[in-house]
């Protein structure tokens, strides 16, 4: 199959606000294999965007390119206006790109509490030697950012398992404190891999509602990455198609439902 | 996590407090019989002989396991340097010992060639530092990502270039601790207790009290400042660390620095008791069954393994070496770690490998 990409939606529809981050002509390669190849597509201010594609289509590579893990060899990412060739992780994240991942990273051996704090590393500014002396200003810094953890804690209700250390907990609870963690970093542009993996039905509910309030109430900006079709289709505001590393289709869920070349992807084509 | 309606019913001998004692209760039963039955006294000499002489002259007692606190204090210091960088960077640095011995010689070094003691304190942390950032830039970032064991044998690179540039720095020879200098105590305390007199050195006292104190100030650092949070959270996951921010560079050149500071410490002490020389890099490798022991990932297992080491090899040595010709000393700690190694590997305090199927 030789797709070209195809923008089905030619003038933005329900776009939100101004482009937040564009990725231009992105191709990423692993010695012989390309994972991506030449995908564009942009993320607007307060929308919520998915990325879909079946296995291997280079949803995950996408996301590794956008906060900085990969660095693709062709092509620019433009983030807040600023055009990168090269992003670096702890660059994207003091620029406000925060993400969780497909099979959870959490601090297994940290409580749920420090999980979460950690998100705040790059807000506390209190140097070494405060630190070390766990007195006046880091202290009352060390203060204030608990507040803020704390209604984390409370906007995701798991206050239950504050202390706990987060190895021991179930997935879905493991999902819902690495989403705090992201959180926790106040983040501009949010992207969750696959948020709802390996979770029930009520679960899920759970976490679709916490992704529309956190894109509701603060306004962040969403790019997902999701495999359930009902999800994907309710939650996202525009969705990006991917196949073999090829954008094969871009536009409202709609729209994108619509289009041959996705129904062929997911259910596959005589030939 | 098990239903409990569907557990099977507790098989009584599986709990593992059952088992222990029904195996001490066969112990004792076959060392009773044995006693009895034994013509060359064998077991008398090792099961009843050792007990009855600590009965008798308890002052000796006290001062064998005062000597063995000692020594103890000193093998947990090295062993929390371990403990520091294998914590935050999961990387098992076997130059430890030798920045000890590196910090101690630096110091000594400095105040030969005339630079005032304290001064020579400051200049030999500033050296600590430069050592932390070289070791980022030179040894560390280019292996990123790589294995666990490519960073170990890196470490060994490390050790050899540490006791060459030591060596050609300051001279193999053996030198004086400059423990007058720095205001350390000289001397011994005598006690009249338990019918005897145990003597206590006042350069020891200082040392358990120091390394006490500064052994409450690591483990306080790291459960709740935010450098302390983001060591931990690189030790358990790089990428998660970096999508938060952390930098790992910046974390690497904190814990290096750490340990040197650590090192700094216990060269010191340890140079007190003795003399500063490379053989003091053996001693540090004692530091291996304390990790056994304690746990490599754990701050108090450092602490509780370095005295169980130090008290149980000189206990072993004075009460139980004769009956071999002594000398048992030098290898009883990697014994007691053999052991450990066989029933509970992650150590007394270690983290329990948490897996969920």
């Amino acid at each position: 199959m030789n797709a070209e990409p195809i923008n089905v939606t030619g003038t933005p529809i329900r776009a939100k606000g101004e482009v937040l981050l564009s990725v231009e002509n992105i191709s990423l390669r692993f010695g012989g294999v390309k994972a991506i190849t030449d995908v564009s597509f942009d993320i607007r201010k307060g929308e919520i965007r998915a990325i879909i594609g079946p296995n291997g289509a280079g949803k995950t590579s996408m996301l590794n390119c956008i906060n900085g893990f990969y660095q693709p060899q062709e092509g620019q990412i433009v983030f807040k206006g600023e055009r990168r060739a090269k992003m670096r992780p702890h660059r994207a994240a003091a620029g406000g790109i925060a993400r969780t991942f497909q099979n959870v990273a959490l601090f297994k051996g940290m409580s749920t509490l420090d999980n979460i704090m950690t998100g705040r590393t790059l807000k506390m500014k209190k140097g070494f030697f405060w630190q070390a002396l766990r007195h006046g200003p880091a202290m009352q810094e060390e203060i204030a950012h608990r507040r803020v953890v704390e209604d984390i804690i409370d906007f995701l209700q798991i206050e239950h398992i504050r202390k706990l250390p987060v190895g021991k907990l179930p997935y879905g609870l493991q999902k819902r404190v690495e989403l705090g963690r992201a959180l926790a970093m106040e983040p501009e542009l949010l992207l969750l891999d696959e948020p709802m993996a390996g979770m029930n039905l009520e679960e899920k509910e759970d976490m679709c509602r916490f992704i529309l309030d956190v894109n509701n109430q603060f306004g962040t900006t969403i790019a997902l990455i999701e495999h359930d079709m009902g999800v994907v289709m309710d939650l996202s505001d525009r969705v990006v198609v991917l196949e073999y590393g090829r954008k094969i289709a871009d536009g409202t869920p709609d729209e994108v439902k619509a289009n041959q070349k996705v129904i062929d992807a997911y259910l596959g084509v005589a030939h | 996590m098990s239903d409990i309606a569907t557990r099977p019913a507790p098989n009584l001998f599986a709990n593992p407090l059952v088992k222990a004692g029904l195996i001490v209760a066969a112990v004792v039963a076959a060392l009773v019989i044995g006693i009895r039955l034994d013509s060359s006294n064998t077991l008398y000499a090792i099961f009843v002989d050792p007990f009855q002489q600590m009965v008798q002259a308890p002052d000796l007692l006290v001062q064998t396991v005062w000597e063995g606190l000692v020594s103890g204090v000193l093998y947990a210091l090295i062993a929390l340097g371990f403990v520091l960088i294998f914590k935050a960077s999961g990387v098992f640095n076997f130059a430890q010992g030798i920045m000890v011995v590196f910090a101690a010689l630096t110091l000594v070094g400095l105040y030969e060639k005339g630079v005032p003691a304290f001064l020579a304190v400051i200049l030999t942390l500033g050296v600590m530092f430069a050592l932390a950032v070289t070791i980022e830039r030179v040894v560390l970032r280019p292996l990123v990502n790589q294995p666990d064991i490519i960073l170990f044998m890196a470490t060994f690179g490390i050790t050899y270039f540490l006791i060459g540039f030591g060596e050609s720095l300051f001279g193999g020879n053996p030198k004086q601790m400059i423990a007058e200098q720095l205001y350390l105590p000289k001397g011994a305390v005598d006690l009249q207790i338990l019918g005897g007199l145990v003597s206590l050195q006042k350069i020891d006292i200082a040392a358990a009290v120091i390394a006490s104190l500064m052994i409450a100030a690591l483990a306080a650092f790291f459960q709740y400042t935010r450098i302390g949070r983001a060591l931990r959270a690189v030790a358990d996951s790089h990428k998660a660390a970096l999508s938060v921010g952390i930098s790992l560079n910046q974390i690497w050149v904190i814990v290096w620095f750490t340990a040197g500071i650590v090192a700094l410490i216990t060269g010191i002490m340890w140079g007190a008791r003795s003399d500063v020389s490379f053989a003091l890099e053996i001693v540090a490798l004692k530091a291996l069954p304390v990790l056994i022991l304690g746990g490599f990932t754990s701050i108090p297992g450092a602490i509780v393994g370095g005295l169980i080491i130090g008290i149980g090899e000189k206990l072993g040595e004075f009460y139980w070496g004769p009956l071999i010709g002594g000398g048992i000393e030098s290898w009883l700690a990697y014994f007691i770690a053999l052991g450990f190694l066989l029933f509970r590997p992650q150590g007394l305090f270690g983290d329990k490998i948490i897996e969920r199927i």
